[in-house]
């Protein structure tokens, strides 16, 4: 079978040699280079696809330009206009001492953002978990309190249904901080969600916790598949295959 | 994605310490000018249509993407948290360039466009995915496809 691939790291790509290759320097999880970008995303696509009249191989060719304003290098002029839309600090009633609580009015409070967010683009991609957001947030509060809470799942794990609900709070929110008015840089919105939410709090808090647990996917969230390498500055990568 | 040089030395240390497959030879596979071929994509971005089976570590098989989905039953479902998602949550075809491919299917650019799409996830051995890429390959000839655009994340 033909085939000719995006590659986001060209070294790998080096030493792979497949026969077909466009190296872009673009940011990780966005291989056409920029979302909402027609014409751009078609010029990288129909570079691709112009390898397949490659007479031999293997062929490694780069993609010739950055992404036009791709957020992982904007500017601090560019994030002026970043507005938050929950309150940064904590009212004290909402410290650590009822985490369910605090996270469900934080929920609650970034959904008409959420909700613009919605009505906008038509979908959304929260809903791996099955759980709506106030039960994944009762859930994470839930093993923060006791590990061995239940599973809301009968066809998850403990660990599994975790993992889920993690990553459907995390698309929550920042499906939610992406309404607001201004360019926000990938980094911000990380940095945003990791140190300045109930739900960042949380998950921090959720490490050590998961670290310690038998559960196999809890494990793996401790220490590779909860807190991004950004956040942790290297620390606990996973040593075989990541992204 | 952005050049190894532009990142901070413990990123670019573990990337460049990731193993990668290599291979005794460099197979090669002709075929029909761009505009007569049939295209089907091939993530690596744990992609699934709501309700299906989410990815988990280890997960070795694909899910099936129809060409005919509609955009707001994606989801995705990689277990890595070192990528952005924003990207993909404005616009599925930053990841996954399905519409892209059918305008250009449209303009006669290519010939035609898959019934069916595939997804894999990527932090998974791919040395374990092996016997399921043996499999995908069999569906896509029935299929009748001829070319095959990787597409990673």
């Amino acid at each position: 079978m033909a085939t000719a691939q995006i590659a986001l790291v060209r070294e790998h790509t080096e030493q792979i040699r497949p026969p077909r290759a466009l190296w872009v320097p673009f940011s990780l999880g966005r291989p056409l280079g920029v979302p909402n970008d027609t014409a751009f995303q078609r010029r990288v696509l129909i570079s691709v696809l112009d390898l397949f009249a490659a007479e031999s191989g293997p062929v490694l060719v780069d993609f010739p330009d950055d992404a036009p304003g791709d957020p992982a290098g904007a500017s601090e002029e560019e994030m002026e206009g970043m507005a938050c839309p929950v309150p940064m600090a904590p009212t004290p009633e909402e410290d650590d001492d009822d985490r369910a609580a605090a996270l469900t009015r934080e929920i609650t409070r970034l959904g008409p953002w959420y909700d613009l967010t919605v009505d906008k683009r038509g979908r959304t991609t929260v809903g791996i978990s099955g759980l709506e957001m106030e039960d994944a947030a009762r859930y994470v509060a839930a093993i923060l309190d006791d590990p061995m809470s239940d599973s809301p799942r009968d066809d998850l794990s403990r660990g599994e249904a975790l993992k889920l609900a993690c990553e459907d709070l995390r698309a929550y929110y920042l499906e939610a901080v992406t309404a607001q008015p201004g360019h926000t840089s990938i980094a911000e919105r990380e940095d945003w969600f990791w140190n300045e939410t109930h739900a960042g709090k949380a998950f921090w808090a959720l490490k050590p916790i998961c670290q310690a647990s038998d559960d196999p996917m809890m494990q793996a969230m401790g220490n590779y598949l909860l807190v991004p390498r950004s956040q942790l500055g290297g620390v606990g990568a996973n040593p075989e295959y990541d992204t | 994605m952005v050049r190894l040089s532009d990142l901070p030395e413990w990123e670019r240390d573990y990337l460049s310490s990731l193993p990668c497959p290599t291979f005794d030879s460099d197979p090669w596979v002709d075929g029909p000018p761009l505009a007569e071929r049939r295209i089907a994509i091939i993530s690596t971005a744990g992609l699934q249509r709501r309700g299906d089976r989410p990815f988990m570590e280890g997960t070795a098989d694909f899910r099936v993407i129809p060409g005919n989905v509609a955009t707001g039953d994606m989801v995705m479902s990689h277990i890595s948290v070192n990528f952005d998602r924003t990207g993909f949550q404005q616009d599925l075809n930053v990841v996954f360039p399905l519409d892209r491919l059918n305008e250009l299917a449209d303009e006669g650019v290519i010939g035609s466009v898959a019934d069916f799409h595939y997804s894999f996830m990527g932090a998974t051995d791919p040395r374990d995915m092996e016997p399921t890429v043996r499999h995908l390959a069999g569906l896509l000839k029935d299929d009748a496809v001829d070319a095959v655009l990787l597409v990673p994340v």
